[in-house]
């Protein structure tokens, strides 16, 4: 394998982008495939899947065995809010291997005595959130029921197109979201996007209850796609 | 002589990452790729351990069952620049071979950096 194409492999990865590595299992030959790049290659079928399960997998191609070490973003998770439904999921999101990072701009909530071992930041959501590069391997959770919070994170989750969005708030707190968001601009399509009221319909009472209904809706809807 | 003693501590970025600097830096390196598992297997198909050619490596294929045997390989892997595809079986201790006290089967590709 060539340097150059090894540290394009590490760009990718760092710029959280999908790439696979394709490598000849005879000759050594190597070549790098991008989820929009796979048109045409060798490989497309396998590739295809490869980027849809995220598993690498050896193939024979043509008469020829090749390997494709595919590399999708590890999912991140990003919570606006750093209430107490907060301090339970990013505790659970480390046993589920989620990389969970906090937001929080008032900061007598967003304290690390509240929160050890968190990646934690007390800014607001449009300082904080872009060079955390929210995408579709990002789960997106808006937990301070307070507008001016909330909803510029939302808007930023919405055009990154994170696979899972939710809102915490009453169906008459999100009826009012709602029409806000679509005041801004967004279409009925998108806003169906955001689940909400947030978490699995499991009767939570706690704040760590709610936490688990949160984090089962993240991993329902990563896994299923996945699998579907 | 390892920076890593096989654990699998190292995250696969910090993995190809070493992979990278190491080979900047003017050091010979050489990538080992979990390429199949059969039947229960320490380390998925993708994992990855990168080796110098003095034996450092970082890390792991199997969770410390046979990357001495790797690190082995990849050294002549980089003295030869051609790469390799390994199999590992079942640990065989009266024939002192390495291999997987679990049971399982591996193969390994490994490939010189340039």
């Amino acid at each position: 394998m060539d340097l150059a194409l090894l540290s394009a492999l590490n760009r990718h990865r760092n710029a959280r982008e999908a790439v696979a590595l394709v490598t000849d299992l005879e000759s050594g030959a190597a070549r790098l495939v991008t989820p929009e790049g796979l048109a045409g290659d060798p490989a497309a079928e396998a590739l295809v899947e490869a980027f849809r399960t995220g598993k690498s997998a050896k193939v024979i191609t043509g008469e020829r065995p090749e390997f494709i070490d595919v590399h999708v973003p590890p999912v991140q998770l990003i919570v606006i809010g750093a209430v107490h439904i907060s301090q339970a999921l990013a505790e659970m999101a480390r046993l589920v291997e989620l990389d969970c990072t906090l937001i929080d701009p008032r900061e007598a909530f967003a304290t690390p005595e509240r929160f050890p071992n968190v990646r934690l930041i007390a800014e607001w959501p449009d300082v904080a959130l872009p060079p955390l590069k929210p995408d579709r391997f990002t789960a997106f959770v808006a937990l301070t029921h307070d507008p001016k919070i909330d909803d510029p994170a939302l808007t930023i989750a919405l055009r990154a197109g994170c696979f899972y969005i939710g809102a915490l708030g009453s169906r008459k707190t999100h009826a009012r979201r709602l029409e806000r968001l679509a005041a801004a601009g967004f279409a009925d399509a998108d806003l169906a996007r955001i689940h909400a009221p947030i978490g699995l319909d499991i009767g939570a009472v706690s704040p760590a209850e709610i936490a688990v209904s949160i984090l089962a809706e993240i991993i329902g809807t990563h896994r299923q796609r996945r699998r579907g | 002589m390892s920076e890593n003693l096989a654990g699998g501590l190292a995250t696969e970025s910090e993995i190809l990452a070493t992979a990278e600097t190491w080979r900047l830096a003017g050091r010979s390196v050489a990538l080992a790729t979990v390429t199949e598992t059969w039947g229960s297997a320490p380390r998925p198909v993708g994992s990855h351990l990168v080796i110098d050619g003095d034996g450092n490596f970082l890390g792991s294929v199997s969770g410390g069952c046979v990357e001495g045997a790797v690190v082995t390989e990849a050294i002549d892997v980089i003295a030869s620049g051609v790469p390799k595809l390994l199999e590992f079986g079942v640990a065989d201790e009266t024939a002192w071979r390495v291999g997987l006290s679990c049971g399982g089967r591996i193969a390994v590709h490994v490939v010189p950096v340039r």
